[in-house]
C-alpha cells in the first residue's frame, strides 16, 4: 500500500498526466458529440457509434502510461526510486498498478461520458444499455485501457526513452497490426491473434451484430469476447514480466 | 560503516572499477579522491545497489543494499543534484521519498528548513539554480536521518559561499558520529573537507590513509641550494640528517630547513648563491600519485607533469 501511495504521488505531482487525461477524455467525448450532432436522424446513433473516438483516447492513454515510466528514466528519478525501494519488482509493480488503475478509470469515465453526450444530443436515439454486448462495449472500455496501460508501462521500462517507446506503441497499435493483413495468405490469420485486434473483439464482439458492425473498433478476431479479454490481459502480463526481469538485470 | 570488498565493474572491454577494497569509518569525513573517470561514481552507484558489480560486494553496515528494509533511513546519498523531475515541486519530490520509507511527512519540512529551501518548497524543481538543486539533493539525503551519507562531487559548480556551506555541513554530520563519504577530483578541496582519504585511479585503490599523512608524505618540503662550493657544502651537510640530491646545477636538500643550511654554510665558510625553500603543492602530489592512472591523458597533462618534474 505504501508503494502505491508513492507512485500515486509521483504520477499526479507532475503536469503531463493531467494533460493526457484531459486530452483522452476530450477526444473521446468530443468525437461522440461530433458524430451524434452530424447524424441526420436518431437511428444513425447507437451505443457503438457513441464510442467512435475510443481508438484516439486509447492512443493518448498509451502515451500517458509510457510517459509515467520514460520520464523517470529521462530525469533519472528511477535511480532515486530504486534507491528508496531496492526491490525493483515491488517498485515497478506498484507503478504498473497505479498507472493501470488510473487508465482503467479514465477509460470508463470516457466511455460513459461519450454515451452521455451522445444521448444528450440525440435524445431520441436508442442509447439504452439493454444487452450484455452493450454493457461490455461501454463498461468494458475500462478493462481494455487498464491492460493496454500495462503493455505501455512494460514497453516504457524496456525502451526507457519517451520518443522510442511512444512511437513503437502508437505505430504498432494504430498501424502495424492492420498492415499485417497485407501479408499474402498468412497475414489475415496472424492478424486475428494480434493483441490490440483481439482487445477490440472484447469491446465490439457481438454474435448478433458482428456482421453489420464496421468502422473503428471492428475486429477480425473470432474468439468469444471474454476469452479475447483474457488473451489481451495475458499478453500484457507477459510483457510486464519480461520488462521487470530485464529491469532487474540492467543497471539502473 | 561502508565496506567495499573486491568491487569490480566492467563495461564491455573497459574495467571501470578494478578489485577495489576499502572501508569507510563513522565519525569523520572520508574523501573519495581520484581524477575524472577513475570510477568514483560507478563505485558509489554499486554501493547503492543501482549498478550490479561484475565481481565483489559493497556492504552497508554489513548488509547488501537490497537487503536494507528502509534504506533511506540508513544511508542517504546525493549522486546527482539533477535527479529530480523538473516539473515536480521540491516538496512533492521529498514527500514521495518520505512516504516510500515510512518517514513522517513533517520531516520533509524539517529538512527543507535545514537546507534553507522552505520558501521555494512548492516551486518546480526545474527552475532551481545549481546551488538550490544541490541543497534539495542534500535534503533528500538527510530525509531519513541516516547514519551513512554519500555525496558525489557535491561542490562541483558551486560558488564559494555554497562550497563553504557544504564543507561545514559535512563536518557537522561527521561530528554527529555519521559515516560520510565525499567524492572529489580536487585534492585541495579534500584537504579542507576530509580527515581520511581513499585515493583511486583507473578503478584501482592507490592509497587509504589520513589526509594529514597523505599530504605530508606526498609533499616533501625541500630547500634548493646553489653554491660554487657544492662539494664542500655536501660534506658539511653529511653530518646532519639531511638528504640530498642533484638537480641541474643545484642541490635539493630535505630533512633540514633553510635556516639550518644557512648556518651550516656560514660555519663552514661556504658561499651560497641561492637558498630557497621549495614547497610541493597538493596538486603536484596528487598528479604524482595518480599520474599513471588518468584515463583521458592529454598532451597538456603530460607537459604539466614535465613542469612538475623540472620544479622538483
Amino acid at each position: 500500500m505504501t508503494l502505491l501511495a508513492v507512485e500515486r504521488i509521483k504520477l499526479f505531482s507532475t503536469r503531463s498526466p493531467w494533460w493526457c487525461m484531459a486530452l483522452a477524455l476530450g477526444l473521446m467525448v468530443g468525437f461522440a458529440g461530433l458524430v451524434s450532432a452530424s447524424a441526420s436522424n436518431p437511428g444513425q446513433v447507437s451505443v457503438p457509434v457513441s464510442q467512435f473516438g475510443f481508438s484516439f483516447a486509447l492512443a493518448v492513454i498509451l502515451v500517458l502510461a509510457t510517459l509515467s515510466v520514460t520520464t523517470e528514466y529521462r530525469f533519472n528519478t528511477i535511480k532515486t526510486t530504486f534507491q528508496a525501494v531496492p526491490s525493483r519488482t515491488s517498485a515497478l509493480l506498484a507503478k504498473t498498478i497505479v498507472v493501470a488503475f488510473t487508465a482503467g478509470v479514465l477509460g470508463l469515465v470516457a466511455a460513459f461520458g461519450s454515451l452521455g453526450i451522445a444521448s444528450l444530443i440525440q435524445p431520441n436515439a436508442d442509447m439504452a444499455l439493454n444487452s450484455e454486448a452493450d454493457w461490455r462495449q461501454i463498461a468494458g472500455t475500462g478493462l481494455v485501457t487498464l491492460f493496454a496501460a500495462v503493455v505501455a508501462v512494460s514497453v516504457g521500462i524496456l525502451i526507457r526513452q519517451t520518443a522510442g517507446a511512444v512511437s513503437i506503441l502508437l505505430a504498432y497499435s494504430l498501424v502495424a497490426e492492420n498492415l499485417v493483413q497485407l501479408i499474402p495468405s498468412v497475414g489475415a490469420d496472424i492478424h486475428k491473434w494480434l493483441p490490440f485486434n483481439v482487445a477490440y473483439r472484447f469491446l465490439t464482439g457481438n454474435p448478433e451484430r458482428a456482421v453489420d458492425f464496421q468502422g473503428p473498433g471492428s475486429s477480425t478476431s473470432t474468439l468469444p469476447p471474454w476469452a479475447a479479454l483474457a488473451y489481451f490481459a495475458g499478453f500484457s502480463v507477459v510483457m510486464l514480466v519480461i520488462a521487470i526481469v530485464v529491469a532487474k538485470r540492467r543497471d539502473a | 560503516m561502508i565496506e567495499a570488498r573486491g568491487l569490480t565493474k566492467r563495461y564491455g572491454k573497459t574495467l571501470a572499477v578494478n578489485d577495489l577494497s576499502f572501508t569507510v569509518q563513522p565519525g569523520r569525513v572520508t574523501g573519495f579522491l581520484g581524477p575524472n573517470g577513475a570510477g568514483k561514481s560507478t563505485t558509489m552507484r554499486m554501493m547503492l545497489g543501482l549498478d550490479n558489480p561484475t565481481a565483489g560486494v559493497a556492504l552497508i553496515d554489513g548488509k547488501h543494499y537490497r537487503e536494507l528494509h528502509h534504506p533511506l533511513r540508513q544511508i542517504g546519498a546525493l549522486l546527482d543534484a539533477k535527479w529530480v523531475h523538473p516539473n515536480r515541486s521540491a516538496y512533492a519530490h521529498l514527500r514521495w521519498m518520505a512516504v516510500s520509507n515510512k518517514i513522517p511527512t513533517r520531516r520533509v519540512d524539517e529538512v527543507l528548513d535545514l537546507v534553507g529551501l522552505t520558501a521555494v518548497a512548492k516551486k518546480r524543481a526545474g527552475g532551481f539554480s545549481l546551488g538550490m538543486s544541490q541543497r534539495l539533493g542534500i535534503a533528500g539525503a538527510l530525509l531519513g536521518d541516516p547514519g551513512i551519507l554519500l555525496f558525489d562531487e557535491p561542490v562541483n559548480g558551486l560558488d564559494p559561499e555554497g562550497i563553504l556551506w557544504i564543507r561545514k555541513f559535512m563536518h557537522r554530520l561527521a561530528d554527529e558520529g555519521r559515516t560520510v563519504l565525499v567524492s572529489s577530483h580536487l585534492l585541495s578541496e579534500m584537504s579542507l573537507t576530509a580527515q581520511e582519504l581513499v585515493v583511486i585511479g583507473r578503478g584501482r585503490l592507490i592509497a587509504q590513509r589520513s589526509t594529514e599523512d597523505f599530504i605530508h608524505a606526498a609533499t616533501e618540503n625541500t630547500v634548493k641550494v646553489r653554491s660554487p662550493q657544492v662539494s664542500k657544502l655536501r660534506d658539511a651537510l653529511a653530518g646532519t640528517n639531511a638528504a640530498m640530491r642533484d638537480d641541474a646545477d643545484a642541490l635539493i636538500v630535505s630533512g633540514v630547513d633553510a635556516a639550518q643550511i644557512g648556518e651550516i654554510a656560514a660555519a663552514n665558510q661556504v658561499v651560497l648563491h641561492e637558498l630557497s625553500p621549495q614547497r610541493g603543492s597538493l596538486e603536484e602530489a596528487f598528479m604524482q600519485l595518480t599520474g599513471d592512472s588518468v584515463e583521458y591523458r592529454t598532451e597538456l597533462a603530460e607537459s604539466v607533469d614535465q613542469m612538475v618534474d623540472v620544479n622538483r
